[in-house]
């Protein structure tokens, strides 16, 4: 049975998951069957690109931070996936070796009106890497089973 | 990939399908979305998706794939002609991602990205800001997933700020 419902998530709930370390060898895997660019492949050819050295592929990135939301999180809630990403900003390149963790926090919930038994929780992730620096957000609202269907929300 | 400045709005490009396995789902969930209706049939029937489907982070990372070949097609037919090969920057983001249907297993996706917006970048001279809506769309015509990528594109040297 899942331990999280939908009425487990309001603003002010906050969490974190990771760290979780991403090795040279990870990146360049993912790059090669998802996103062979230059910048995430080859560091001689990274360094003339804007990235200026090899970063991973920032759907690797997001890539990662679900595992760790699944792992963390969704495993263990009555979780029916996200209808979308409202938003995903890159702002800083994930470089090998790096450590992310993330954070994430309430935005707002609403029980669904046209189906009682479920609502939307929207999410702001937050990932860092072990330098305190903010690699990349990610605003995402997820679906999730009412604990109580049709109770007034 | 051409100059900044000879991208216009409305451009589209055609870029190829992929169809999804059982297997290819899986293995793709196990390492980065292990959420069971991504992972094992009877838990994916049992689920309200009915069957067993593929992580939304699969259906994004094969547009991605398909993009990077499609430009590298694209950079070798520009160079076959003598032309210049503009360089493509990182990606800063992307919105208004909508997952519409489940991609199941046996289901193939045709993957299409038209030009929707553009800007000459305020804070990196000699780069723009390119914005394409990216759609895939199933064998029953259904669109499946939606969203618009953005990305640093080359300006053509000497072009006006």
């Amino acid at each position: 049975m899942p331990k999280f419902y939908f009425e487990d998530f309001s603003p002010g709930w906050v969490a974190e998951y990771g760290p979780r370390r991403v090795t040279r060898e990870e990146m360049i895997g993912f790059a090669a069957q998802y996103d062979p660019q230059p910048m995430h492949l080859d560091e001689e050819a990274a360094r003339h690109t804007m990235l200026g050295g090899l970063g991973a592929s920032g759907w690797h990135t997001c890539c990662i931070v679900m595992k760790l939301l699944v792992d963390g999180l969704l495993r263990d809630a009555a979780s029916m996936g996200a209808p979308g990403i409202d938003e995903v900003r890159w702002l800083k390149p994930l470089r090998p070796g790096d450590s992310l963790t993330v954070r994430g926090n309430v935005l707002s919930a609403r029980a669904s009106q046209s189906k009682p038994d479920r609502g939307f929780v929207s999410f702001l992730w937050e990932a860092y890497n072990d330098r305190g620096e903010k690699v990349m957000t990610l605003v995402c609202p997820q679906m999730l089973l009412r604990r109580d269907p049709g109770a007034a929300a | 990939m051409r100059y900044f400045d000879d991208i216009n709005v409305g451009d589209r490009m055609e870029l190829g399908s992929h169809s999804f396995t059982a297997e290819d789902i899986k293995l793709f969930a196990g390492q980065y979305d292990p959420q069971a209706f991504h992972l094992d049939e009877a838990a994916a029937a049992q689920s309200h998706f009915g069957a067993l489907c593929a992580s939304g982070w699969h259906t994004i990372a094969v547009w991605m794939r398909l993009r990077v070949l499609y430009g590298r097609r694209e950079d070798a037919e520009r160079a076959a002609r003598g032309e210049v090969i503009a360089k493509l920057g990182p990606s800063p983001g992307f919105r208004e991602l909508k997952w519409f249907k489940p991609v199941y297993a046996g289901d193939t996706v045709t993957y299409a990205s038209e030009i929707a917006e553009k800007r000459a970048s305020q804070s990196r001279p000699g780069w723009g800001l390119v914005f394409a809506r990216n759609t895939g769309t199933n064998q029953k015509g259904e669109v499946v997933m939606s969203f618009i990528g953005s990305g640093f594109v080359e300006r053509r040297p000497g072009a006006a700020p």
